[in-house]
């Protein structure tokens, strides 16, 4: 064992070939889920503000069980639980078409929407009732006063938490590992593997997670910035 | 399927609450547990020191901490227990259980998550009660002793539930490196029933569900105690709280 050299793996075309295929499938499955999870959150969000019991009870049902449960119990539960329990069509075809991605992305969508449509609940309650009866009192019709007057603050409200737990998101995206998906965590422990340079392989991959975190969190503080009106000047 | 799981409970469930223990190391629920409060236990003064150093206005304190805190922040735990799977033996030079080494990363990453609920406690508290302590003639590390973190850490206790269900929730990454905790318990019952994957990972999630919900509440019900022995009132979320809450919370 040689000491401390990255090249050994940065010019090596074949683990870089393996770390390219597996920043490609941590992407997938980061940004696959994220956009599940926030079209769920906001069917969700939907649903608790439906007349009646019901549907306030299913989100709240649903809300506690992502998030008092293990995100990578889900995963196994998905993967191992429910894909046996499918009719054998929907299994050959799933087989086909990297089912262990398919999971990945529905158990970790399916979870994030949890956070994500209390994130923007809560954003919501924290407009006051107030800027709701002022709208109305000068005209909004309820449509209007949500679309002009509620929805923009609570959304700003509900920002730093979403952008937050969009970094949870991505950083559970490595869980995906333990159900065989060849995201960028299985890179690491192939290359690893191969090349002996666990100390060099492992800070490559570490760095890159904390740069796209890095990323991700910079991109949330710029939107947040620009959405309030003070700050950005434009009110 | 209610009679499947029913018969799985009932014979593996000394394996799902002790694992192989006495005839192999702790197991199963106990070890879930032990691992979390022991986690929480080391976190929580590494926690304080951190939050301390983080509020301190000399760089070479305030620094290092920020970077760490942004390291956990930024790099998936699962990452940082390979680290741990790779250092602690080389740091000691001896093989270590899995279970130590896992105990060892939750220790740093939580204790980092910690330190950010400590520090919001802190900073929530308001220069005030700092500016007072210090003109009755406290030193900083005293009016720090006997005034604010007294208050702070009170004011967080809801906070600090939160961190320990988030560390329960965490352990059941040990699965990677074969900590045997509940979760390996259960992978290992699959593997020797082998046709009844849902019942077993069915029971698996209400476990976790019936602890961390329960703890949840607990969390929940503090934190109403605590708001109206403060306040009077239980009040509604601002953005301000909202801003200082994102920071602090963390799903796992």
């Amino acid at each position: 064992m040689s000491s401390f050299d990255v090249s050994e793996i940065l010019g090596n075309p074949e683990y870089m070939s393996m770390l390219l295929l597996g920043i490609k499938m941590t992407s997938v499955v980061a940004i696959g889920s994220w956009v599940l999870a926030m079209t769920l959150a906001l069917l969700l969000l939907g649903l608790r503000y439906a007349p009646g019991p019901l549907g306030n009870g299913f989100v709240t049902a649903y809300v506690s069980y992502h998030r008092n449960v293990p995100t990578l119990v889900q995963l196994l539960l998905w993967y191992f639980g429910i894909f046996t329990l499918m009719p054998d069509p929907i299994t050959f075809w799933l087989n086909d078409h990297n089912a262990e991605a398919i999971f990945a992305v529905i158990g970790l969508g399916l979870c994030q929407a949890a956070y994500f449509s209390e994130d923007l609940r809560s954003g919501m309650r924290a407009v006051s009732p107030g800027q709701m009866e002022a709208a109305r009192a000068l005209g909004h019709s309820y449509v209007s006063a949500m679309r002009f007057v509620m929805v923009p603050q609570g959304t700003r409200n509900a920002l730093p938490a979403l952008i937050n737990h969009s970094v949870s998101l991505f950083k559970n995206s490595s869980l995906a590992v333990a159900i065989g998906v060849a995201e960028l965590t299985y890179a690491v422990k192939e290359i690893e593997n191969l090349s002996f340079r666990t100390f060099e392989s492992y800070l490559l991959v570490t760095v890159l997670y904390l740069v796209f975190s890095l990323i991700i969190m910079a991109a949330g503080a710029y939107i947040a910035r620009r959405a309030d009106p003070i700050r950005s000047g434009r009110a | 399927m209610i009679s499947d799981i029913i018969a799985i409970i009932r014979d593996y469930w000394l394996l799902l609450l002790i694992g192989q223990y006495p005839n192999g190391p702790l197991g199963g629920l106990a070890a879930t547990l032990l691992l979390s409060v022991l986690a929480i236990a080391f976190a929580f003064p590494v926690s304080i020191a951190l939050a301390l150093a983080r509020l301190s206005k000399a760089p070479l304190l305030n620094w290092p901490v920020t970077a760490l805190v942004y390291f956990t922040r930024g790099v998936p735990l699962l990452m940082l227990i390979l680290w741990g799977y790779f250092l602690v033996p080389l740091v000691t030079g001896a093989s270590v259980p899995s279970f130590l080494t896992m105990l060892v990363t939750l220790v740093v990453y939580q204790g980092a998550f910690l330190s950010e609920v400590v520090r919001g406690g802190i900073v929530a508290l308001g220069h005030g009660q700092m500016e007072a302590a210090r003109a009755l003639g406290h030193s900083y590390l005293g009016a720090m002793r006997y005034v604010i973190l007294p208050q702070a850490l009170y004011n967080v206790i809801p906070s600090i539930i939160s961190v320990f269900v988030a560390t329960i929730k965490d352990t059941t990454l040990g699965y990677v490196i074969n900590v045997p905790d509940l979760t390996f318990a259960a992978s290992q019952i699959n593997n020797q029933l082998l046709t009844q994957p849902f019942q077993v990972f069915f029971i698996l999630a209400a476990v976790y569900y019936v602890i961390c919900w329960s703890l949840s509440r607990v969390a929940v019900l503090t934190e109403r105690r605590i708001t109206r022995r403060r306040a009077g009132t239980a009040p509604q979320p601002t953005a301000k709280s909202l801003k200082l809450a994102a920071l602090t919370d963390q799903p796992s």
